[in-house]
């Protein structure tokens, strides 16, 4: 099994995310994404600061290193941004809207399926995997039963299977819209947000009228509330033969997750409960926490 | 432009025939299309009755299977692709990739629309849908700006429809998994959003509550308005602030939009709701009618007559509409 780092998907200014980058570097890791996928004016790297960083890592570690493409691309100059990106001729893209996919398929590039494209069945895997697809990162609320079934559904087709990376711990990400929910939070218009989400480094917690936390408002995305945390299913996810486990950046504490992910790849027992949802991976309502014990 | 309005059942059908819908689009009675709900859309009786009605009036019929199939229920969608194309519908609606490839290649014929929930909102993201299933039309999430609307119109050979009216979906089609985290139940994969079944309302000293799966989502003051529990349109806390944090509850109305929609080229204007009554279909396409007419008469005098938009407005959630995402303050 290997452990990726997935993109950042908050704001982080310049400083913090190349700090991160070089604590994530010691860490056994074997994928690492780069890249803006949620928010087109979040400029604190350029794409040749992603490629340069990338570079660097490249020189002092051994993970292979992916550029994760924007996921809703409205505007002409985010297009141009993102064609950029797929023609960038160094590194592996993750795909995350279809614009992606078409641009990586008309340069004959092999790509990653990032998890805000929806395919759920083989059929539409298959089309993908005739696009260049080499991996598959399924939606988030993809259930282990719907996984598995779409691996045989592959093998019934006659096709390969792709190989699978699951969302495995992490705020999810569950939402995509053209207004600015962090800017409307502090009352400013989205043209003129002045980066105010650089002061949310996880994101703001929003809450039921009875303080339940129910998501996480990150710019123009929407997140669960909760952290979303497979690391007790590992056994399951092993057998299901996925490859890879993304673990999505958290501001504090990542050092810790990458650890414990890696202890048990190792041989270490998985906790029997952790905090956080599952909800999902059980072909339930996402915010769940089933345990270990009712299965 | 033409007017491309919904009907979830027949007696919704031909009300938007009277009024002068150019095309009609439903759905099959299961979980293939994104309007799964209980007692909505046609059975195969009353699609044929439907489709003559609708060729008899000479319009069109469209059918969506716009969700997105999992391998257990593959065959249901095949199956609904060859029904529509058995009927001769106008157009299939579609967003699963695995669904239009099998379209395409069993029934070139059959005209396919790319369904708001595929998704795409560029030009790159059409050309791939164009070059690889040829499709003939593509309906735009509604999170564009009017501006990004005509970029994506400018570049794009695919024939674009747009969303003229009705419920607001504050996030890209297709692209939001709020219901299925509080429910269980998403849109790309069940056709539903926050489904009346997980809906509770509860009568409390305080006032009333409204809750999904549990989770409040508002809690009203007495004779305060209510309304239905969608997820994204409730009332929660952030940063200690009690506000709706994502969007109010409105409807979508562009009848202003109609001088510049038609500017740009769009092919067709989409009224969305085919959970909603014959009456409402009945009076939304008759207002829109109207607009679109008065603007092939005299595109240069044309103005949102009160009588529209008072007739709209009563029709609206919490009785108030915006240009939503098209315009860019809202944004």
């Amino acid at each position: 099994m290997k452990l990726s780092l997935g993109p950042v998907l908050f704001y982080w200014e310049r400083r913090k995310l190349l700090d991160f980058y070089a604590e994530m570097a010691q860490l056994p890791l074997d994928i690492i994404y780069l890249g803006e996928t949620v928010c087109a004016k979040r400029r604190a790297l350029s794409l040749d600061d992603w490629l340069g960083l990338a570079r660097d890592l490249r020189e002092c570690g051994r993970a292979e290193l992916v550029l994760s493409g924007l996921t809703l691309v409205e505007a002409a100059s985010e297009l141009s941004s993102l064609r950029r990106l797929c023609d960038n001729g160094e590194l592996l893209v993750e795909a995350n809207d279809m614009g992606a996919v078409q641009f990586l398929h008309e340069r004959g590039r092999p790509f990653v399926a990032g998890p805000a494209l929806n395919l759920y069945n083989a059929h539409a895997l298959a089309e993908l995997q005739d696009c260049g697809m080499l991996r598959w990162v399924p939606p988030v609320e993809c259930s282990a039963r719907l996984l598995r079934d779409c691996l045989v559904q592959m093998d019934m087709l006659g096709r390969r299977r792709p190989a699978v990376e699951v969302f495995a711990y992490g705020h999810l990400p569950l939402a995509y819209s053209a207004r600015c929910f962090t800017a409307r939070a502090r009352n400013r218009a989205k043209d003129d947000c002045q980066f105010v989400c650089q002061e949310y480094p996880e994101g703001i917690p929003l809450l039921s009228q009875e303080g339940e936390r129910l998501f996480t408002l990150n710019g123009i995305q929407t997140m669960s509330g909760q952290v979303g945390n497979l690391l007790p299913e590992y056994p399951k996810l092993s057998g299901l033969g996925v490859e890879v486990l993304r673990l999505s950046p958290r501001a504090e504490g990542m050092a810790e997750v990458v650890r414990a992910f890696d202890e048990v790849r190792c041989g270490a027992l998985p906790p029997l409960a952790v905090d956080g949802c599952n909800g999902y991976w059980h072909g339930k309502p996402g915010m769940l926490r089933v345990e270990e014990v009712e299965l | 432009m033409h007017l491309v309005c919904p009907a979830g059942s027949l007696p919704a059908l031909k009300a938007a025939l009277r009024q002068g819908a150019d095309a009609v689009y439903v759905g099959f009675r299961d979980d293939t299309n994104a309007r799964h709900f209980a007692g909505l859309n046609l059975d195969e009786r009353q699609l044929e009755s439907g489709l003559d009605l609708v060729r008899k009036a000479g319009r069109q019929l469209y059918v969506a299977v716009n969700t997105y199939a999992q391998p257990d229920g593959w065959i249901r969608w095949q199956r609904a692709v060859d029904r529509a194309a058995e009927l001769g519908v106008d157009a299939l609606i579609a967003a699963d990739i695995g669904v239009l490839a099998y379209a395409s290649r069993r029934h070139p014929d059959l005209a396919l629309h790319l369904s708001v929930q595929g998704s795409a909102t560029n030009p790159a993201a059409l050309e791939f849908y164009r070059s690889r299933y040829n499709i003939r039309r593509a309906v735009l999430p509604r999170v564009l700006s009017l501006a990004q609307v005509r970029q994506v119109a400018e570049r794009t050979s695919v024939p674009l429809e747009v969303f003229a009216f009705g419920s607001l979906c504050i996030m890209a089609e297709g692209r939001c998994h709020l219901s299925s985290y509080v429910t269980g139940e998403s849109p790309n994969l069940c056709g539903v959003c926050s489904p009346a079944r997980a809906v509770r309302w509860e009568q409390t000293p305080q006032g009333l509550n409204s809750r999904l799966n549990g989770v409040l989502i508002d809690s009203y003051a007495d004779g305060e308005a209510a309304g239905y529990p969608t997820l994204c349109k409730g009332r929660f806390l952030v940063d200690g602030q009690r506000y709706h944090a994502l969007e109010e509850p409105t409807s979508l109305n562009t009848l202003e939009l109609i001088p510049q929609l038609a500017a740009m080229g769009i092919d067709a204007v989409k009224i969305e709701g085919r959970q909603r009554s014959p009456a409402y279909v009945e009076q939304v396409t008759h207002v829109w009618r109207q607009a679109l007419d008065a603007y092939r008469r005299a595109p240069e005098t044309f103005a949102v007559q009160s009588s529209w938009r008072a007739a709209l407005g009563g029709l609206s959630e919490g009785s108030q509409t915006t240009l939503g995402a098209y315009h860019r303050s809202w944004q």
